[in-house]
This record gives C-alpha cells, structure tokens and sequence, in this order.
C-alpha cells in the first residue's frame, strides 16, 4: 500500500497560542482507509492539531495536503467539501432545532455538492432518506423530531457522530466521541466506527484505551505538542517512552 | 411527519391571506385604511425578520433600505414621470443593490459592532437625503401628484389614490412576501439561517460559507424593505426623510420582536398589534408613549419569544 500518496498529510505545521507551542512542527501521514487513533495527556495538543487539519483554525507554520493537494490556505467551508469532517470534542450541536434539522444540515450539503457537481437536483424525499439513514446508523432514528438539546448527553455525542456520517466525509475526525457514553452504548460505538471505516479513512482522539486498541490500525502519540511516537497497537505498548509519558504503567488495565 | 406540518403551515398561512381579503367588506372605512398602511409596514418587517428573525443578526440600519424604496421610486415618480411599475422595480432594485453593498462592509463585523455599523450607514443615507435637498426637499418631502399614482396595466388602469385598490395592492403585496418568506424558511436556505443564528461555528464545520449565506439573507431582507418602501411612496404619495431616520430601524426590531422573531406571521401580528395600541390609547390620552412601553416591558417579560414565538414553543411546534 505504500505506492499511493498518503490521504492527509502535515509538515512541520505548528500553531502557538502566546508563548505556548500547542502544536510544534508536526510531520503526520494518514493513508485512505485506516483507522488512525491520537492520543496524548491533556493539553498535549491532539484537539489543536486536528483543528488545523479541519480548518477550525490557522496554522502558525507548516502545511497540509490533503489528497496530494495543498488545503493549507482553505477556508473550513472548502476543506468540508472536499470530505474533511470534524466533531467537536466539547458538543456542538444545534441544541433549539429537533435532530432531524441537526443532520439535515449536513445532509443537505452533501446533497447540493452533489447538485452542484452536475448531479440531480435533491427532493425533500432525497434528504429524509440520507438523515433517516445517518441516524439510523447511530441507533437515533426514532428521535428525529425530539429537540437536541434534550437527548442525554450520550445522545448528544452520537448525534455529533451522526452529523459527520451524514456529510459522508472521505475522513472523518472524531475528537473524544465516547466522552460520556456508557459501556454498552461504547460497544455499539466500536461497531459503528468499524463500520464508518469501510467507506471513510478515520482519525479518532480517544483517551479510552480499550476502544483504542479495539479499533486503530495504527497510533499516534502525543505529547508537548510534538509527535512522541507512532506505530501499531503492540508497537506503542511495548515503547518505554511512551509508558513513561502517558500510560503511566507499563500494563495499562 | 414533516410533509403534513409543512401542509397544515401552509394551509394556515393562506387562510390568513384568505382573511385579509374577506376583512376588506367586513371593516368600516377607517380601519381599511388602517390595515392597508399597516400591511406594507408588515412587508417592511417582514423582510427585517429574514436577517434579524432568522439569521440572527440585530441590524439597527435598516431603516435604509426601506428608504432607498421610498425613494427609488418615488424620485423617478416625481422628477421623471416615469410610470409606477419602472419606479417600483427601480425602488426595489435600489434596496437589494444598497443592502448587497453594506452587507459586504457591515457583515466582516459581528455582534456589537454590526449594531453600531449598520446604525452608521443608515445615518449616511438620512443626511444624503438632506444634502440632495433640492431633490428631496428633506424633511419637509415632496407629494407625489395624485395623476402620477396610476398603475397602467395592459386593458386596465389603476389609481392607486383609490382606498379598495390600494387595499388589495397592499394585500397582494404582502401575500408574496409572506409566501416568499414561508417558502424561504422552509428551503435548505432557511434551514442554514437558522443555524447559523444557533451556532455560527458549527455551520462552517459543515461545509457552509457563512458570509455568503449571511449576505444572501441581506440582500433579500433589503430588497423585501425597499419593496415595502416603494409601495408605500406609489400607494400614499408622500416621501420623506423623516422615512430614513433611526426611529423607522427600531420599528421593525419591535415589531418583530411583539409579533415572534423568526416567525412567519409574526411581523404581521406586531406590525398590527403595535399600531392599534398607539391608535387606541393616543385617543385617551397625551402620555400614549408611556403606556406603549409598558406594554412593550409587559410583552418582554411575560412574552420573551413574542406572541407568536410563544405559542410555537408551547403549543404549536410547527409553525414556521
Ligand atoms: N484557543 C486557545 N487559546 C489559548 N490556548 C489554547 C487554545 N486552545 C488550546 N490551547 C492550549 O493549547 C494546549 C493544547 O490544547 P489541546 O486542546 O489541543 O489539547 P488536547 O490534547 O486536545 O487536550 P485534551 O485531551 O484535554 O482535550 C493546551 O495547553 C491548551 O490550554
Ligand atoms: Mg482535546
């Protein structure tokens, strides 16, 4: 798999915060259709570094190819369209409109994108179908018209989730979707997400290392703002400096 | 689900416009020519509630784009003699055209600052109206003569000067914008508006250019404005600066604000509400302004969403 360029690609992108290196000289590479998990201790970086990649903020230096093109000076909006999608570590959600407007805004973008690339034109039948599908995929389909500020935080999260698939991103970033969910709502996730990865690349923040091990075809870990090490899930147990760093024990559960 | 409440919205919104023809022989003279002054102001707000209702964003300018209607029809009118229709596309046209320019400038602003922005633009236009005196004859404004006021249609002549032409001029007037709105709000356009006013950052996470959107819903909004102040100078003949000033920005932010922001019908209701209030009690007494805003106080405190922002809330979800 090495002979196609990589889907994402960063060099040497930094962004400081005043005097703070939030994200320092970062070489990364992601193929197309891995799942790729970042981890880190708090504050190491991992949510800066996936917000330059989105667009949510500007890079200090560096830059990023995406699909062998360079997205450094996209705005967000283009970045999106071209299948980068991102949720929120700290929900973000449209809490006064019912789910089903949440996802339809999604949807409905694919949908013009689609339009606008010489496709047909959309219905209203087109765009329930694609946000009955997204949120049948997260399991909410049956609260499509409850508003979204009153799901249990669980909810919220998938909601989020459901959101980014409705898009149908080439590489959808998931910062801490499993913050707040329960065990067995976390099994489901781990479902999804193998699911999501058979049409979509992924990259996941996650501090729960079960569901790290349970799904990333590879790891990346963060610390200071700098990449510390990367490698398969064995690779990065058995690494000294990253037991030291992050895992604290060197049998982490 | 969703096709049923978009039927029964829609139902409901055409019986409205159903009423406001019937009502033209039920009303006794004087509150016909209320209801037709008081449906072109509803235009008015109907078109401050495309940005400030939906998008979110409180202008206190747009007292300019209903004065760039008023004028860009009604100078052509008077200076020129042109025919009402040219003069009313020109008025329109003028409003879209101002609001496309100022949104560009105002919009790179948020907040605070867009408040006090688009309040300086508007200041700017009302003292253009006052140095181009001899055009306008500022304050004071100019009469448009009664044989200039006559809509010539193929077969048809209509003398706008007439109470039962001007009413249903009025009501046909409104009745686009109303549906124009209804169907605007409904549409993906909408749906984005609205998001953007909940949560701006999330909508440019999904793949939306919120400056375009947010400029599209001006230019909309200015052109429903100006379209509001060209019928009015065509259907009561009178233009003036007074029409540019701050107090006709502030109208429509409370009408809309009695009525329901970010509803459909709610600008009508305000409009309606608030201009029987200051009829009824100017009647009684000199301090009518006191009582308009202690029922303005009693409606925010007991009706924060509006009448009809309310009676969405907690009982009619689907309303529009
Ligand atoms: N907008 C900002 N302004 C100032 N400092 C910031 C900003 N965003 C992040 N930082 C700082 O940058 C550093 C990295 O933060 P970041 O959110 O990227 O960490 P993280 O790895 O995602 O942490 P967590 O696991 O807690 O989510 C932190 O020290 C943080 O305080
Ligand atoms: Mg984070």
């Amino acid at each position: 798999m090495a002979a196609v360029s990589p889907l994402l690609q960063t060099r040497g992108l930094s962004r400081s915060f005043g005097g703070l290196r939030a994200v320092d000289s970062v070489d990364f590479s992601l193929d197309a259709g891995e799942i790729r998990a970042i981890i880190g201790p708090n504050g190491a970086g991992k949510t800066t570094f996936v917000s330059l990649v989105c667009g949510r903020i500007a890079p200090s230096a560096g830059t990023i190819l995406f699909e062998g093109v360079d997205v450094t000076r996209l705005p967000a909006h283009q970045r999106v369209k071209r299948g980068i999608a991102y949720t929120f570590q700290i929900t973000s959600i449209f809490a006064n409109l019912s789910v089903f407007d949440n996802v339809a805004l999604a949807a409905q973008r694919r949908l013009i994108d689609h339009a606008e690339r010489g496709g047909s034109r959309f219905s209203p039948a087109d765009l329930r179908r694609g946000v009955a599908e997204a949120l049948e995929r997260v399991g909410l389909a049956d609260r499509a018209e409850q508003a979204a500020g009153k799901l249990a935080y669980g909810h919220q999260r998938l909601l989020e989730v459901a959101m980014g698939l409705a898009l149908e991103p080439r590489l959808l970033i998931l910062d801490e979707p499993t913050q707040g969910l329960s065990d067995a709502e976390i099994d489901g996730f781990i479902a999804l997400v193998r699911d999501i990865a058979r049409s979509a690349t992924v990259l996941l923040i996650e501090h729960n290392m079960p569901v790290v091990m349970a799904l990333a075809d590879r790891i990346t870990v963060m610390n200071n703002g700098a990449v510390l090490a990367e490698g398969t899930p064995a690779e990065i147990r058995a690494d000294s400096a990253v037991q030291h760093a992050y895992l604290g024990t060197p049998d982490d559960d | 689900m969703a096709g049923r409440a978009t039927t029964r919205a829609l139902l409901l919104h055409l019986a409205v416009l159903a009423a406001l023809v019937v009502l033209y022989w039920l009303l006794p003279d004087y509150h016909r020519g209320v209801l037709a002054r008081v449906l072109v102001l509803a235009v008015f707000a109907a078109g401050y509630n495309i940005v400030f209702g939906y998008a979110g964003l409180l202008s206190l300018g747009h007292a300019m784009f209903f004065a760039a209607g008023i004028y860009g029809a009604g100078l052509p009118v008077y200076h020129l003699d042109w025919g009402v229709g040219a003069a009313f596309a020109t008025g329109v046209g003028a409003g879209a055209l101002l609001a496309l320019v100022v949104g560009m400038l105002a919009l790179r602003t948020t907040g605070v600052a867009f408040m006090i922005v688009t309040m300086m633009f508007s200041q700017v236009f009302y003292l253009t109206t006052l140095y181009f005196t001899q055009w306008t004859r500022g304050e004071e404004g100019l009469v448009l003569p009664q044989a200039a006021r006559r809509l010539a249609l193929p077969g048809l002549e209509i003398d706008l000067s007439d109470p039962a032409s001007r009413y249903f001029i009025a009501v046909a007037l409104f009745s686009v914008v109303l549906m124009a709105s209804f169907a605007i709000v409904r549409a993906p356009f909408g749906r984005v508006l609205v998001a953007i006013r909940e949560n701006e950052e999330r909508v440019r996470m999904l793949g939306y250019d919120v400056f375009s959107n947010k400029l599209a819903a001006m230019v909309i909004s200015g052109a429903f404005c100006a379209a509001a102040g060209a019928a009015y100078a065509v259907l009561f003949g009178y233009i003036g600066s007074t029409f540019a000033t701050i107090q006709y920005s502030i109208l429509p932010l409370l009408w809309v604000l009695l009525g329901g922001a970010g509803t459909v019908l709610g600008p009508l209701l305000g409009t309606v509400f608030m201009f029987y209030v200051v009829d009824i009690t100017s009647g009684y007494t000199s301090a009518y302004l006191l009582i308009v805003g202690v029922a303005l106080i009693v409606l925010v405190l007991f009706f924060p969403k509006g009448v009809l922002g309310t009676i969405r809330e907690r009982w009619l979800r689907w309303l529009p």
